[in-house]
This record gives structure tokens, C-alpha cells and sequence, in this order.
């Protein structure tokens, strides 16, 4: 059985269908592909996924259960997590405490504890500290754990939000444009991290991106978007050299 | 001896406790000046009212700066506390002690204003960022005007109110009047005092601070910086905006209580629980440094003992305390000043290292 599994999705704004009888099968351990031209629709596709917008029609199962109709928090909980195309940090905050917050679900002492420092406090923040570190020296980021996540340089910000994000234990991962706006060293090394985060935590990932070196690179499946509508699917090098495929993105002779 | 100073030292490490150290010296030393017999009563007058609005700066920041929400409404929760906990005080006025009665009080101001941070907060906090100003503005009035015109009586029969006049009430003859419509309440047992008000100030410091290092404030911080981000991290948005939201009401009604058992007539009027009272503790927690506790206190006892300070000066009062508002301003937001500083803290921090392995 696929881990996600999404049948005929479909998302209306008006009389527009930005999203429009979409499939989607990605099995466990898979590093899959969602690519497409500008405006295509591949970023509605990850909020359907992740509960911004419901879906008009269709259904998501993640891992056999239906989540269709979820609200964000709660599809976090249900297993996936994500990563913006513009990130969203919190800005404000510490390297630490960025992850540190995304562990909470599986730390819990009550609002009294944390207001008097009680009992289990103590004890069960020495436990997310450890984690948090354990998750961010995996990323090679402890040595800045102290520092403002917004005095990061860009390349580490993007590792952050995915660090982040696989503080919550997702079984699926979600990275919108991972590398947007990277030079070609950030790519590489954000290459790197992907492959560590998929043999380290054996984790299954859909990413979306216009860097066809990347995708080209690391993305065993592929599932091209025009027009809200699925152009091809399949294994990356097929798809790649799809006509239809080239044509939407080079246009006609 | 000097293992002991690296101990001390060390305690002040923690910013939190910077803090506290700062409001334990201003007390003893004002405790050490009242009892030597130096300080005018004008002064000493101050005193309270100097840590009510340093408590509900405090709950302010929680609301402005940790939260990221701005209320223009927190002297209606005070008011709310300063009445609820008045009329509890004016009914077991002969027949409870002193201490346990304020205790009582206490429960019951910070009781209501939670609870009414709470349900305001139900349709409010749906609201982003000036309409909640607006709403919480509107709150804060409203509840001040209902209070001005609010008759409650209690007799064998229990409690009577009317929002017209006091003989509406029909009372029986053994009836006591707790709210007198725009007189208040007068006769507050006088129970609140400096010591009190410093315990109260440092109550709200710990449940603040905290809160701040604390799973539930990490969480309100993260909504504060990125609320779509923190929704995709299973962060359960409304729950904790109402949390940081009642809380920081709760607190506003500590003050509250605090107002109403250190003034004889409480009313009211404008001139305490107006909505421009709510502008002057957000100036507080503006000035201090949004988001900055410690600074949140010692904005709120700067500036509010300074306009009552220059009153001698007549006509050059607001002048100066404007011109003090612009300066803490440059020296609290200005980008040169604020590198500056932290140069001065990192050279400080240097300096200090090199002294302890010496």
C-alpha cells in the first residue's frame, strides 16, 4: 500500500480549477518529484496536502487513513511536514528553539508545570534540548543553536526549516523549492542533506522544484503539472524526455 | 571568598534573574528610606500605584510583545479586577481578617478579568492585528461607561443590580451598597501596601518569564513570528493565542486589584481606566522594548514617577516628559544606539571573563 495515496483532487476558486483531477501514488522511502511550469498549480497541490485549502473533490490517504478535510496542526500530527518556498522561520527566535517548538507534541508538561518550573519541567527540557541538538548536529548546525535564526545565512535558514520540520517525525516530508534562490554550491550541499535525511531516517519526501539539475539528480519519480492538470508520471528519466513534457516547459517549434 | 562571589555572580547570570534582583534592591532600598523617614508622602503615595502599572505592563508585553497581538483595552481588565475584587472586599469587609480577605480579593479580580479576557478573546482573537486594537479599544470603554453606571446591592435576599439608579435596586432595609452607580465604590479596606505590591510585581515576573522559557511559550512565540509555519508544525493556534490572551488579562486584573484596595473611592471615571490609560501602558511596553520584560518594569516606573515627580515644575512637566519619551525612544530603537550597546555589553561580558580567570 502507497504511503500517500491521493485520488482525483480537485480544487475550485470561482470558476477557476487551479487543481483539477489530480493522482498521486507515493510509496514508502520514495524521493518523488513535482515539477511543472510557473503557475501550474504545484504549491496548491502542497496546501491541499497539508489542509490551507480543502479540497473541492477527491480524497488524500496517508498511510491508509483519510485525512482529506484535516485542519494544518492537525495533519502535522497525522504525519506530514513541510517546508515553505519563501521561508517562514521563526524569526525571532533561537536556532534551538525553532526545533525546540517543533518537538513540542511529543513533550508535554501541563501550562502550570511550565509557569512554576515544577517537576517534570526540568527534566523533560533537558530531554528536548538533547533531541533538538541530536537534530540539528545531524544538520551540522549545533555550533549556531545560540544564535537568532534570522541571523542565519540563506542556505542555513532552508536546512533549518527542514530540520524543523523533521523535528515533528513526519512519515512524509514536503519541501516546497528547496532551492530556490541557492548558488549552485547551496544546491549541492542542500543535495547532500536530502540524501542524508533519506538514509538516516529512511524518510519519503515530495519536493517540488525547478532546478532540473536537482531533480534530474535525486528524484527516482516524477509527476508533471500544467494548467492544474497531470501532464505525465512516472520514472524521472521517462518523463524528462516526454514530448508533451518538453513542450510545456519549452513551448511549441 | 571569592568562590562565593562566582556563586552570586553567576545567579545574575540568567537575565530572568537580573530582573528580580533589580525589583528586590528597589524595594529594600525604599523600605530602608520610608523607615529612615526621608521620603515625601507625595512619594511614598507612589509607590503602589508605580508597581500596578509595572504589573500590567508586564501582562501588556505578554499580549504585545510575546504574543504579538495589540489590545488597546487593558484598563478595562483592570477596571474589571479593581471592581470585582472591591465589591468581594466590601462584602466581608467586618467579617473576614485582613490578609485572607485580600488573598480572596485577589482570586477573585484575577477570576474575572481571566474570565473576561477569555470571552472576548473567543471572538477576537479570530482578528488580526488592528482590528483587535479597535475591538479591545471599544471593550475597554464599554466596560468602563457599564461600570460608571452600575448599581449592586446585596441584602438577605442576595444581590440586586440595576444600571438605572439605586432605589431601583429595592433593597431591604439591612442592604448594603457594594457599587454606587458613578460614585463607585467607596470604603475599600486600604489592605494593599508597598511590600505587597512589590510581592504581586514579582508574582506576575515569575508567571511571565517563565511562561517565556516554558513549552506553552515557546509556542505563543512561534505564532507571534510565523503563524502559518507554526500551524504546519501542529502548533494548535487558537488555543494558545487564548492562553497568552487570558493570561495577559488575568494580570491587567491583579493590577486592578491592587488599584482598588490602595485608593478609599474607587470610580470609574476616565481618568484611570480610560482608553487613554491603555495608550500610556502600551507606551510603557513600547518604550521599554517590545517583547523585553525587565524593560517593560523599568519603563513603567520611570515614566509614570516622572510626570508625578516634575509636578513642582507646572508648565514644563509634559515638556520634559516628552522630551524623556523621545530619548528612552533613540535609546531603546535606535539601530546606531542599539549597536552601540551591545558593543558596551559584549566589551562589559570580556572584561568580566577576564576578571573571573585572573
Amino acid at each position: 500500500m502507497a504511503l500517500l495515496e491521493v485520488n482525483d483532487l480537485c480544487i475550485q476558486f470561482g470558476g477557476l480549477r487551479a487543481v483539477d483531477d489530480f493522482n498521486l501514488n507515493i510509496e514508502q522511502g520514495e524521493l518523488y518529484g513535482l515539477i511543472g511550469p510557473n503557475g501550474a498549480g504545484k504549491t496548491t497541490v502542497f496546501n491541499l496536502l497539508t489542509g490551507v485549502y480543502r479540497p473541492t473533490e477527491g480524497q488524500i490517504l496517508l498511510d491508509g487513513k483519510n485525512i482529506t478535510g484535516h485542519k494544518t496542526a492537525e495533519i502535522n500530527r497525522d504525519g506530514i511536514a513541510r517546508t515553505f518556498q519563501n521561508i517562514r522561520l521563526f524569526s525571532k527566535m533561537s536556532v534551538l528553539d525553532n526545533v525546540k517548538v517543533a518537538l513540542q507534541d511529543r513533550y508535554h508538561y501541563n501550562t502550570l508545570t511550565g509557569i512554576l518550573h515544577l517537576g517534570s519541567y526540568k527534566k523533560l527540557e533537558k530531554e528536548m534540548d538533547a533531541e533538538a541538538m541530536e537534530i540539528l548536529s545531524v544538520f551540522g548546525m549545533d555550533k549556531d543553536a545560540e544564535l537568532l535564526s534570522s541571523n542565519l545565512p540563506y542556505g542555513q535558514q532552508r536546512k533549518l526549516e527542514i530540520a524543523r520540520a523533521m523535528a515533528t517525525k513526519p512519515k512524509l516530508l514536503l519541501l516546497d523549492e528547496p532551492a530556490a534562490g541557492m548558488n549552485p554550491n547551496e544546491t549541492a550541499e542542500l543535495m547532500d542533506t536530502i540524501s542524508l535525511i533519506r538514509d538516516k531516517y529512511k524518510m519519503t519526501i515530495l519536493l517540488i522544484e525547478h532546478d532540473m539539475k536537482l531533480v534530474s539528480g535525486i528524484c527516482e519519480k516524477l509527476t508533471v503539472l500544467n494548467f492544474g492538470r497531470v501532464l505525465a508520471q512516472g520514472n524521472t528519466k521517462d518523463v524528462l524526455s516526454d514530448p508533451e513534457v518538453i513542450k510545456a516547459y519549452l513551448g511549441d517549434e | 571568598m571569592t568562590k562565593m562571589k562566582d556563586n552570586k555572580l553567576s545567579f545574575l547570570k540568567k537575565k530572568e534573574n537580573v530582573t528580580y534582583a533589580i525589583v528586590i534592591a528597589v524595594w529594600i532600598i525604599m523600605e530602608i528610606l520610608l523607615k529612615a523617614g526621608v521620603v515625601s508622602s507625595h512619594l511614598s503615595g507612589l509607590l503602589v500605584p508605580m508597581c500596578y502599572y509595572a504589573i500590567v505592563a508586564v501582562g501588556l508585553n505578554l499580549c504585545v510583545g510575546i504574543l504579538g497581538e495589540l489590545s488597546l483595552g487593558h484598563a478595562g481588565f483592570m477596571c474589571i479586577g479593581a471592581f470585582f475584587s472591591a465589591a468581594f472586599s466590601q462584602i466581608f469587609k467586618d467579617s473576614l481578617p485582613g490578609g485572607l480577605r485580600f488573598f480572596l480579593a485577589l482570586v477573585i479580580g484575577i477570576a474575572f478579568s481571566a474570565l473576561f479576557g477569555f470571552l472576548i478573546g473567543i471572538p477576537v482573537l479570530r482578528l488580526n492585528g488592528d482590528y483587535l486594537a479597535i475591538v479591545t479599544l471599544a471593550f475597554g470603554e464599554i466596560i468602563k461607561n457599564i461600570l460608571n453606571s452600575l448599581y449592586l446591592g446585596l441584602d438577605s435576599k442576595g444581590f440586586h443590580f440595576s444600571l438605572t439608579s439605586m432605589l431601583e435596586l429595592g433593597m431591604e432595609p439591612d442592604g448594603k451598597t457594594l457599587i454606587n452607580g458613578a460614585m463607585g465604590v467607596t470604603g475599600t479596606p486600604r489592605d494593599a501596601n508597598f511590600t505587597i505590591a512589590i510581592f504581586l510585581l514579582i508574582v506576575s515576573l515569575i508567571v511571565v518569564q517563565n511562561l517565556i522559557n516554558s513549552r506553552d511559550g515557546r509556542a505563543i512565540m512561534s505564532i507571534r513570528d510565523n503563524r502559518i509555519a507554526a500551524e504546519s508544525i501542529g502548533i494548535n493556534v487558537t488555543k494558545y493565542k487564548m492562553l497568552a490572551f487570558t493570561m495577559s488579562a488575568a494580570i491587567a486584573g491583579m493590577a486592578g486589584v491592587l488599584f482598588s484596595h490602595n485608593i478609599s473611592t474607587l470610580q470609574a471615571t476616565g481618568q484611570y481606566f480610560g482608553y487613554n490609560v491603555s495608550i500610556m501602558i502600551l507606551v510603557y511596553v513600547v518604550l521599554g522594548g517590545i517583547g523585553s520584560i525587565r524593560g517593560s518594569v523599568i519603563a513603567a516606573a520611570v515614566l509614570y514617577l516622572l510626570p508625578e515627580l516634575l509636578r513642582g515644575l507646572n508648565k514644563y512637566r509634559m515638556l520634559i516628559y516628552s522630551i524623556v519619551l523621545i530619548v528612552v525612544m533613540i535609546i531603546n530603537w535606535a539601530p546606531a544606539v542599539l549597536d552601540k550597546r551591545q558593543e558596551l555589553m559584549m566589551k562589559f561580558r570580556k572584561g568580566n571573563r577576564k576578571n573571573g580567570t585572573a
